[in-house]
């Protein structure tokens, strides 16, 4: 569906993503994890069409990504950047109406009600349609991101594609289970689904496989057993970790060497 | 997205009434701006006129003065001032959509600037550069000056803004800064070789007036302020788009960069047109895009008609009042419009709050 071949990304002369290559297939979860600065929010935003690669590129469904129309792009993959502020004040029903730009003037408008329901539902925010988005906390205005998102895929042709850069970094304990179960459904469905993730025992319940990048590099990328492989997590984050009864990763921060 | 208009929303169907009332809005200013004045007009003498002008009834001997103050005077001034206005709201909420900042207005992108110093030049040189021909240009020197001044300010300030092919809304800003400064700088210098009834002119070039309205200017007005007035709210969906974020309204489809130049481009093309005829209307394009938010909420396809709509009703309406205060003088309609414009839009924050 997305491709990355040796890619790679400079900003000031410094190389934020170096020579990485992956795909992301429809029908499954792609979790991205790394520490910080490691070039996550880098790798979703070239994926996404925001920067220009300085080497490698993008492929979308084949074909490079500079070669489509940016209407076609999003009618096919949608992005759910990490903060989004409004210019002007508007409600959250009219910012999760805006994913249905892409489909004015086609035979799918007939659906941009219906989308936006449905989106609302799966996003478990129609009990905030009326609010004004800026009176609602992080967690709200993320799902009302999410929400906004699926409303643009509702009526996608083929297998759609939806980046999140950390959708689940201000979600309580319940709604971060609720997003990443809605994730999993998603990829059942056929949507190829990549996510940044901080927790990675998220991306151990969500993920089918796991991309882990460190200073710019893929260091791994594969099934959660081979990427969260206890050897790299040391290295990626100069601490050891633990499995703990009955499937979960606890990182030893007393332990911390640097 | 009809829809952001059709959700269940009780307050929905208010912000679909907006436009019609809108333009009732302007017809009914319009309309007071032809009868109102110095010398009142009937509605006996707008008929009687209406009916000649058409061909349907010969003017009745007692309305001959009336049809003369309409046809000489009224007509031109207030279709001038709707056009002018119109173009000043929509430039204004384009401007705000387009740096998803409260605070721009059209002067913002150096074309009011730009539009100055070449009026001002226009004013100071311009009998001394065509002699005698200066004065029979004397209708058109000063609004072309003013018109390519403008245009060619916006250009180098859009020029200055972009690095590398991407405009970026800060350093836009910053460019836009840099110009009026540097423009402004320039035309103190021409007013400093001004002589006394020339620093008159320009202050009340600066100060605006729609006095010297004429029938032989409308037709281009028509044209280079209501075209891209009508363009610019036919980019309603990617100004909301916009509203975002310019990558979010990337990831929705719109070519960001493409349609930031084509909104300078209108923008500017609208507010120098206007400017070159009428001098500098301050206040129209901050606070009329504001009033119908505040109103009506941030949609677009609310804001850009609307915004250009209530921009004509009140440069019309504040025409009325600048040539009836003080009559038989006239106040600069600049001056009215910040009378009104600035303790207004004081009043619509302190009760609102920003919000943005």
């Amino acid at each position: 569906m997305i491709g990355a071949d040796s890619v790679t990304v400079r900003a000031g002369g410094r190389a934020l993503l170096a020579d990485v290559s992956l795909t992301l297939n429809p029908g499954e979860v792609l979790a991205v994890v790394g520490p910080n600065g490691a070039g996550k929010s880098t790798l979703l935003r070239a994926l996404a069409g925001d920067l220009a690669v300085a080497a490698g590129q993008v492929r979308v469904e084949g074909r490079a990504l500079r070669d489509w129309r940016p209407i076609d792009l999003a009618r096919r993959r949608a992005v759910v950047s990490q903060h989004v502020a409004l210019g002007f004040p508007m409600r959250a029903a009219e910012v999760i109406a805006l994913g249905r730009l892409p489909w004015h003037a086609t035979a799918q408008m007939a659906r941009d009600e219906a989308a936006v329901t449905l989106a609302m539902e799966q996003a478990g925010v129609a009990h905030l349609a009326e609010r004004a988005y800026a009176t609602l906390s992080g967690g709200e205005r993320q799902r009302v991101q999410v929400a906004r998102a699926l409303a643009q895929l509702d009526g996608a042709a083929a297998p759609a594609a939806l980046l999140l850069d950390e959708p689940t970094a201000s979600l309580d304990a319940g709604h971060r289970g609720q997003l990443l179960r809605l994730l999993r459904r998603l990829a059942r469905q056929g949507t190829a689904v990549l996510a940044v993730l901080h927790d990675l025992n998220e991306a151990d319940f969500v993920a089918d496989r796991v991309a882990m990048l460190i200073d710019g590099r893929l260091a791994a990328c594969g099934g959660v057993a081979e990427a969260l492989d206890p050897t790299l997590l040391q290295r990626a984050y100069g601490l050891p970790f633990r499995m703990v009864a009955g499937g979960g990763l606890l990182p030893d921060f007393a332990a911390g060497g640097r | 997205m009809s829809l952001a208009l059709a959700t269940a929303s009780p307050r929905a169907r208010g912000r679909v009434a907006m436009l019609p009332l809108g333009a009732a809005l302007l017809a009914a200013a319009m309309l007071a701006g032809v009868l109102l004045g110095p010398a009142p007009v009937t509605m006996g003498g707008l008929t009687a006129t209406v009916l000649d002008v058409l061909g349907i009834a010969p003017l009745p001997a007692e309305y001959v003065r009336d049809a003369a103050v309409l046809g000489v005077i009224r007509a031109p001034r207030v279709l001038m001032a709707a056009l002018v206005g119109a173009g000043l709201g929509a430039a204004g909420a384009a401007m705000q959509g387009l740096f998803r900042n409260p605070l721009a207005d059209p002067g913002l992108i150096g074309v009011s600037g730009g539009a100055a110093l070449a009026a001002v030049t226009a004013i100071v040189l311009g009998s001394s550069i065509f002699g005698a021909a200066a004065g029979v240009m004397g209708l058109w020197l000063l609004p072309v000056a003013a018109f390519v001044g403008g245009l060619l300010a916006t250009l180098m300030m859009a020029r200055l803004g972009t690095v590398q092919g991407v405009a970026g809304v800060a350093t836009l800003l910053l460019a836009g800064v840099a110009v009026n400064a540097l423009a402004g700088a320039l035309t103190g210098v021409m007013i400093f070789m001004a002589d006394d009834r020339q620093v008159r002119d320009i202050t009340f070039w600066t100060l605006g007036s729609l006095a010297g309205s004429r029938w032989a200017h409308l037709p281009v007005v028509a044209v280079l302020v209501g075209l891209p007035t009508l363009a610019l709210c036919a980019l309603a969906r990617p100004f909301n788009a916009l509203l975002l974020g310019e990558a979010e309204a990337f990831h929705l489809g719109v070519r960001v960069e493409s349609v930031k130049r084509l909104a300078l481009t209108l923008a500017a093309v609208a507010v120098a047109a206007g400017v070159a005829f009428t001098g500098l209307i301050g206040f129209v394009g901050l606070v009329v895009p504001h009033l119908v938010r505040l109103g009506f909420g941030a949609d677009h396809r609310l804001v850009l008609p609307g915004a250009a709509l209530l921009g004509g009703t009140l440069l019309v309406l504040a025409d009325l009042l600048a040539r009836s205060l003080a009559a038989p003088a006239e106040l600069p309609v600049g001056v009215v419009t910040a009378l009104l414009g600035a303790p207004f839009f004081l009043w619509l924050l302190r009760r609102r709050g920003m919000g943005a």
